[in-house]
């Protein structure tokens, strides 16, 4: 007869006994260094709070946000939003706020573009073109931003004609006053049905893709993707200006004996942030694009030319996807980096939220709430930005099984 | 049976049309239309801006501090006389005219010191000894009241020797902070890393301007009731502070390079936490990040113009300074090249040695 093997026949030695307290093991160290370390902090803490108190009593500083629902009574140069001086200190920040994103937003987006041509410009077999580019990136990266911004606005608003003798092109002026530019005339049924052809173009591109995709994985036959996407996002949005009513009315500035007036307008200051944060961060995208590309290697290259994908689709379906993702990562810090550096706008007079908010500080006298405020935006800021990029990196990450 | 023995052909020579310069510029320059219509897109648009450029740089410019010359030839051609006349001002700011040997002496030492650091033959323990001494020197040549010399207040102190003592000083007080920080990021003890990574996130999340207003308006406030607190020692607080943030993320990369069983020999080892730290982990942590530290270095020396904003008169600002006199206001552009350019040779020379040193530090490691 077999003797059946006991699954719990196999004497185990009993788990060695859990110590069960020590003064020399390394969790009691561990946690009396935690609590000195806090106690430490919490003193110096106290004792700075204590002394802030103190002065601030002495000089006779008020506390508290309670300045920010009051009246501003400083005026903001220029803004999207319309703002006079009875407006609250709340509302100068949004407004401060607005003047930030729309100067970073628009700088990435450029700096991305211009960086991108930079960055593959250096890798060009043209040497002319390639040694052009390097001494672009080492010359916007060796000097330091605030410079570039100081040697921007010194051209733009003394070696350009003054108003009078603008430069004139198409209905766009640009002067010492900055840039008059076409806009077309507000009318909002038009410019929203325009904008919801947009996005319903953007669904269907999106719907399209993603039946292309499925009809690939199931049958692998390949439908052309591209074309048809930017054909659909363009024709609805065609289609939706079409149903607005076809309002084709801009309205061009016009020339007066003293004045450009009419159209929208950006200021020399706005045009020299964005000029000097565009220039110095495309500096610093062309060296993490050429990265990029560089870390392809080469056998990627001829392997895809040996399944007969043509250069289009070597880029897009071998080269880009791996470059990619180790161009996000270091390219999302530029664009932190930009949104920090929009900061600089202040020592050229953009009231953006560092110049707002210093001004708010010399009227109130409430440094620690206006500087809290700024820090607490940009954080918010760096935040969100760093999110997303997370959320897109991970999609663009290597897919492991 | 034959007794051949494999003898190899010579390669052959390319052919003659892949050879010498001929084949070099048809290659880079005119290989395919696309590459054609590029270089002489290029070639007309470098035709259309050299020109003119070096017409108002080289051939029109006055290179005399003569003012009226400057005036007729405004726009014309370039004053570099401004240089000539405004230069001390540019390069010391508002420092004492008579005492200003002592801020380029300072100025001198400190750069000497940082280009001999730079040579590896020289890393040894005296180079502490020697930094040690030469920023006492500096800060005594530069505040003056020993040995005769006449006290010049920081507030006065400006230009190079300001843009260099911010720099480096900030970047040394930072050094051993952002040891602590990366470790402390790394540490297995919750609160610990909790505060260090809240320290880095919070400085990095934030701009620098935003740290130098705060050292600038808020620290006053934390002194004890009737002291006060420099501004110079407030703005060196505010960019100590900021240079660890960035310092610590450096070194962290190099800590987190290091591999794991190197840990675990230590342990086996014996040794103590701090001990594991000082004689395996950090020696190589630190190695691998000499060129990053350089490159962070680079970031800081630039970034210390932001003190313009706060009213100190770095390099940036002494240019700004200088150039506010009616007379010579027209001529502010060529002042602040010749500024960028001082900025272009240090940070570029400084680019280079951390692209060099990359390729010699970490040979014993790298897989050849």
């Amino acid at each position: 007869m077999v003797q059946q093997p006991d699954s719990l026949s196999v004497s185990s030695r009993p788990p060695p006994k859990q110590r069960v307290w020590s003064w020399r093991s390394q969790a009691f160290r561990g946690t009396v260094y935690q609590i000195v370390a806090l106690a430490v902090l919490l003193a110096a803490a106290a004792y700075l709070l204590h002394n802030t108190f103190a002065n601030m009593r002495m000089r006779g500083i008020q506390s508290g946000f309670s300045f920010i629902l009051q009246p501003a009574g400083f005026g903001i140069g220029e803004s999207l939003l319309p703002f006079d001086s009875s407006n609250s200190y709340l509302y100068a920040y949004v407004v401060a706020l607005s003047n930030t994103l729309r100067v970073a937003l628009l700088g990435i987006v450029l700096a991305t573009v211009l960086g991108t041509v930079i960055g593959i410009g250096r890798l060009s077999r043209n040497a002319l073109v390639s040694t052009l580019c390097g001494a672009y990136v080492e010359i916007t990266r060796n000097v330091p931003l605030l410079l570039q911004l100081f040697i921007w606005y010194f051209i733009l608003t003394e070696s350009l004609p003054p108003i009078e003798e603008a430069w004139q092109a198409n209905g766009f002026f640009f002067s010492k006053n900055g840039l008059q530019f076409p806009l077309p005339v507000a009318e909002l049924g038009a410019h929203l049905s325009t904008l919801g052809g947009t996005a319903l173009g953007l669904v269907a591109a999106w719907w399209y893709a993603r039946q292309a995709r499925l009809r690939r994985e199931s049958t692998g036959a390949m439908w052309p993707v591209w074309w048809p996407s930017v054909a659909l996002v363009v024709g609805l949005t065609v289609l939706g200006w079409m149903a607005g009513g076809m309002h084709t009315e801009w309205d061009i500035p016009e020339r007066t004996e003293l004045n450009v007036v009419g159209g929208g307008s950006v200021t020399p200051e706005y045009l020299t942030v964005l000029l000097g944060l565009t220039i110095y961060t495309a500096g610093y995208i062309a060296e993490v694009v050429r990265a990029g590309i560089q870390s392809v290697p080469y056998g990627q290259h001829e392997a895809a030319a040996s399944l007969g994908l043509s250069r289009a689709q070597e880029l897009r379906l071998v080269l880009l996807p791996q470059a990619l993702r180790v161009i996000i990562p270091p390219i999302t810090s530029q664009y932190l980096n930009l949104t920090k550096n929009s900061s600089l706008a202040v020592a050229v007079g953009y009231p953006d939220l560092v110049s707002i908010s210093s001004t708010s500080l010399n009227q109130t006298g409430r440094a620690i709430e206006c500087i809290a405020l700024v820090m607490a935006c940009y954080l918010t800021m760096s935040l969100l930005t760093s999110a997303f990029m997370n959320f897109y990196n991970a999609r663009a990450r290597l897919k492991d099984r | 049976m034959s007794t051949d023995t494999f003898q190899p052909i010579a390669s052959r020579p390319p052919p003659e049309s892949q050879l010498g310069w001929k084949a070099w510029v048809r290659r880079s320059f005119f290989d395919g239309w696309g590459n054609t219509a590029l270089t002489v897109f290029t070639l007309i648009a470098l035709l259309l801006v050299v020109p003119p450029l070096v017409q108002w740089a080289v051939i029109y410019a006055i290179p005399d501090a003569d003012n009226d010359a400057c005036r007729a030839a405004h726009g014309i051609g370039a004053c570099w006389g401004v240089v000539a006349e405004k230069g001390r001002l540019i390069l010391f700011g508002r420092f004492p005219y008579e005492e200003q040997w002592r801020a380029s002496l300072a100025s001198l030492a400190l750069v000497v010191l940082l280009v001999l650091s730079c040579l590896r033959a020289l890393w040894r323990p005296a180079l502490v000894v020697a930094w040690i001494g030469v920023l006492s020197l500096f800060f005594v040549l530069m505040r003056g009241g020993v040995f005769g010399l006449s006290p010049v207040e920081t507030a006065r102190w400006g230009g190079l020797p300001l843009t260099l003592l911010l720099s480096t000083v900030s970047l040394v007080l930072a050094f051993p902070l952002s040891i602590l920080l990366a470790l402390g990021r790394q540490s297995h003890l919750p609160a610990i890393r909790t505060l260090c990574v809240l320290f880095i996130e919070l400085v990095r999340g934030v701009p620098l301007i935003s740290v130098l207003f705060m050292a600038s308006f808020i620290l006053p406030l934390f002194m004890p009731q009737g002291t006060t607190i420099d501004v110079l020692a407030r703005v060196l607080i505010g960019m100590t502070l900021f240079a660890a943030a960035y310092l610590a993320e450096v070194i962290r990369g190099g800590l987190q390079a290091v591999p794991k069983g190197q840990l675990e020999a230590a342990q086996s080892l014996g040794l103590s936490y701090w001990q594991t730290q000082r004689m395996i982990v950090l020696p190589q942590a630190l190695r691998l990040v000499v060129p990053a530290m350089v490159n962070t270095f680079i970031g800081v020396f630039k970034d210390t113009s932001l003190v313009t904003i706060v009213s100190l008169y770095d390099l940036t600002g002494a240019v700004q300074l200088a150039l506010g006199d009616a007379d010579w206001r027209k001529f502010f552009l060529e002042g602040q090249l010749f500024v960028a350019a001082l900025y272009f040779v240090a940070c570029f020379a400084m680019s280079r040695y951390s692209v060099w040193l990359e390729q010699h530090l970490n040979t014993g490691t790298r897989r050849q």
